[in-house]
């Protein structure tokens, strides 16, 4: 993964000075609440209900073994033992005090990490493919361009002061699992015709109040010139996105207004100007981003490891695992593995300090000591063999990190909600726990198969509920929490949003919900099928009117 | 006498600034003056003829609209009414690369510390910080940082162009793929 020079260094430490000069100046009545507020939020901190939340940036989502040790410590003992990691792969610690926010960035910087740009109305933390340089589906290694694209981020004077927070994702492989239609930017890294790497370039993708599927306005701009031509997107949207209403304030209600074509043009023109200009990306460059992320030592192994395979045939609650959270390698004979942080009667995406400690020493000794955090907030150990998934899986059932439900209907996307945050409207990790409580039984979650559920507690769609299978959505209705639900959606390369069925519900009638949408697509499905190619097929309203009519009845 | 930060020191500046609704008879005599852009488009020749003038920009006024003036232009500002509104760095920045703008480049408004780096990345060499606050200690802002990554105005390089040079000679060590 990528390591720090001393430049880098430097960087992470003045910003450390930096917030705590801000912060001293904050408490000594110096600032004004308004003026601290975007200073903390540019540096990650928040208030919430109950206390500040700091959002620690995990760039793409990849971690060190002792960058996670570090992070166990500092939850430790700057919070209260654990932390949630979040749909852009970042880590939020929910019980920090203000004091002491300066020093816990103090020993992030000493693990080369940092909370640099997770909030605030600037260019946020690059997400990517949690299972970059890995996937058997790979064209291009995203992670150098990630790293790229960080640093050209990092404080960008001209950038630093938008309308509006501003998300970019970049995906190299065939199946996009960055979520990149859904992002104020996203980048899908391409080979042309001669070899060289280029990005086809969307834009005006996103969730919150008004979602929408971006728009592909360049088809490949040469690796060189990614820079330049997101200097030149940024500029357009800088300049000319809507400060007057914080609601139209995102890049794709620019790019809706001004129509893609137009805003492509615009791009174009400014393009023109910065092509070939300083901010040209040498290849050394990039040859020396990409060495930092060269494979690790792996073996040559068989494909297939004969003591797996008979695990595999023998224990069927290892096999079961094996189905959902194990990827397969593009190295023969290893596998990615996906620690679920979805259990039931956890908050999706919380872990503890103790379980951050015990992944860390399981990642030393057998995934070459690095590891990923998904979107899906799930966390992943990329590089082990398959004779060592056994081991694994066991020390992971003790850890309560093997429930073997990725990509399954409790594998549930799912913000902090009204528990923590106050732009909640609604609580939803209460929600999630329900809804899994109510699919408890393994051989029906199997059989139910591939499904999305994600639960956001308010319209911003932290929990990206509209591109769920089923999105759930807390709204606030004269005060009382109900919840509104969509399906349709999907995300991925053919990325959809959900369609709401109707009137809202109160959060005990959830579980049976979600239970009756499941009794329509299994009475309806066709061999195969799953819940989202079904409803595409059938359309909402089998859904509909079998979830209302039961209500009306019950 | 109002203070005004250039060239990272504290001056006394003699520049009046006229508000966005002035008119012509709103220009004094002599001495320094900013006026709005659409006095000057106004009243181009009669301005140049009294001399002493420079014009500020508001946040949504286009920088081309003074392309053909940037060399009789002593003085160009550009107003940040709010803080949060960064509409005025790519206004600096095209001024300077784009339109070759050479005089002072002054940055007006709710100016404070915290935004000074970036300004002066972007082109600025003056700051009008709010008047409720000290200049000198607002100073402090211009040496948060040496440079960032990015290439800027102020900057022309970005960082991975300077890298293998500095690097190299700063801490050898620390070098772990230089390259080409």
């Amino acid at each position: 993964m990528y390591r720090y020079d001393a430049f880098d260094r430097s960087i992470v430490h003045r910003r450390v000075a930096e917030f705590r000069n801000q912060t001293r100046r904050f408490l000594a009545g110096e600032l004004t609440e308004d003026e601290f507020r975007p200073l903390r939020l540019r540096n990650g901190l928040y208030i919430q209900k109950h206390a500040p939340m700091l959002r620690i940036a995990i760039p793409y989502g990849l971690l060190s073994t002792r960058q996670l040790r570090a992070l166990a410590t500092i939850a430790r003992r700057y919070d209260r033992g654990y932390g949630h990691f979040t749909t852009r792969q970042n880590l939020q610690l929910n019980w920090p005090a203000l004091v002491d926010v300066p020093e816990i960035l103090n020993d992030l910087a000493e693990v080369e990490m940092h909370a640099i740009q997770t909030s605030g109305n600037c260019i946020r933390n690059t997400t990517s493919d949690h299972f970059a340089g890995v996937a058997a589906d790979e064209i291009v290694d995203p992670r150098p361009y990630c790293e790229l694209i960080r640093q050209w981020s990092t404080l960008n004077p001209e950038f630093s002061f938008l309308p509006r927070k501003f998300k970019i994702a970049v995906s190299g492989a065939t199946t996009d699992r960055a979520a990149t239609l859904v992002h104020d930017i996203g980048l899908h890294a391409l080979r042309g015709e001669d070899g060289g790497v280029g990005f086809r370039v969307i834009v005006g993708g996103g969730l919150g109040r008004t979602p929408m599927v971006g728009h592909v306005i360049h088809d490949f701009v040469p690796e060189a010139e990614l820079l330049n031509y997101l200097d030149a997107i940024l500029r357009v949207y800088n300049r000319y996105g809507r400060r007057d209403n914080i609601y139209k304030a995102r890049i794709k209600i620019l790019v809706k207004e001004r129509t893609p074509t137009r805003f492509a043009e615009e791009v174009e023109a400014e393009w023109a100007h910065l092509a070939g200009g300083p901010n040209t990306v040498p290849e050394g460059e990039i040859a020396r981003l990409a060495a930092h992320f060269e494979a690790p030592a792996y073996e040559s192994l068989p494909p297939v490891d004969s003591g797996y395979r008979a695990a595999r045939a023998d224990n069927r609650a290892f096999e079961r695992w094996v189905e959902r959270n194990v990827f397969a390698h593009k190295v023969p004979g290893y596998a990615a593995v996906t620690l679920s942080l979805k259990k039931t009667g956890v908050p999706p995406g919380d872990v503890t300090s103790e379980q951050m400690e015990a992944i860390a020493d399981l990642a030393d000794t057998l995934s070459f000591g690095e590891l990923r955090v998904s979107h899906e907030q799930n966390l992943i150990l990329s590089d082990v063999r398959q004779r060592d998934l056994f081991e694994l899986w066991s020390s992971l059932r003790t850890l309560g990190l093997a429930t073997p439900n990725i990509g399954l209907l409790t594998d549930i996307i799912c913000c902090p909600g009204g528990d923590f945050c106050s732009l909640a409207n609604a609580k939803s990790i209460p929600i999630a726990e329900a809804i899994q409580r109510q699919f408890d039984d393994l051989d029906y979650l199997h059989d139910i198969g591939e499904l999305d559920l994600n639960i956001s507690g308010c319209m911003n769609a932290c929990g990206h509920h509209h591109v769920g299978n089923i999105g759930i959505l807390g709204v606030d209705k004269n005060g009382a929490e109900w919840y509104q639900v969509s399906i349709g959606g999907a995300q991925g390369k053919h990325a959809a949003l959900g369609k709401v069925i109707g009137p809202s519900f109160a959060a005990h009638q959830m579980p049976a919900v979600i239970a009756r949408l499941i009794n329509v697509y299994i009475a309806r499905r066709s061999e195969e099928e799953t819940f989202s190619d079904t409803v595409r097929r059938v359309g909402i309203e089998p859904f509909k009117e079998h979830v209302y009519a039961e209500a009306h009845q019950a | 006498m109002p203070k005004l930060i250039k060239h990272d020191r504290v001056i006394d500046d003699a520049w009046t600034l006229l508000g966005a609704d002035a008119a012509a008879g709103d220009v004094p005599a002599t001495g320094p003056v900013l006026v709005p852009l659409r006095l000057w488009q106004a009243e181009r020749s009669a301005l140049l003829a009294r001399g002493e003038i420079g014009v500020w920009l508001a946040p949504d006024e286009e920088p081309a609209k003074l392309a053909a003036d940037v060399a009789q232009l002593p003085v160009i500002a550009v107003d940040f009414p709010k803080f949060g509104d960064g509409r005025g760095f790519s206004t600096a920045r095209l001024l300077r690369e784009r339109y070759g703008f050479a005089g002072e480049l002054r940055a007006v408004g709710d100016i404070f510390r915290d935004q000074l780096f970036y300004l002066r990345e972007c082109g600025f060499d003056a700051f009008a910080v709010r008047s409720d606050l000290d200049p000198e200690r607002e100073l402090a802002g211009l040496t948060a940082f040496d440079r960032v990554y990015t290439a800027s105005t102020h900057t022309p390089h970005p960082w991975f162009r300077e890298r293998v040079t500095r690097v190299a000679e700063a801490a050898p060590r620390d070098v772990w793929f230089p390259c080409g």
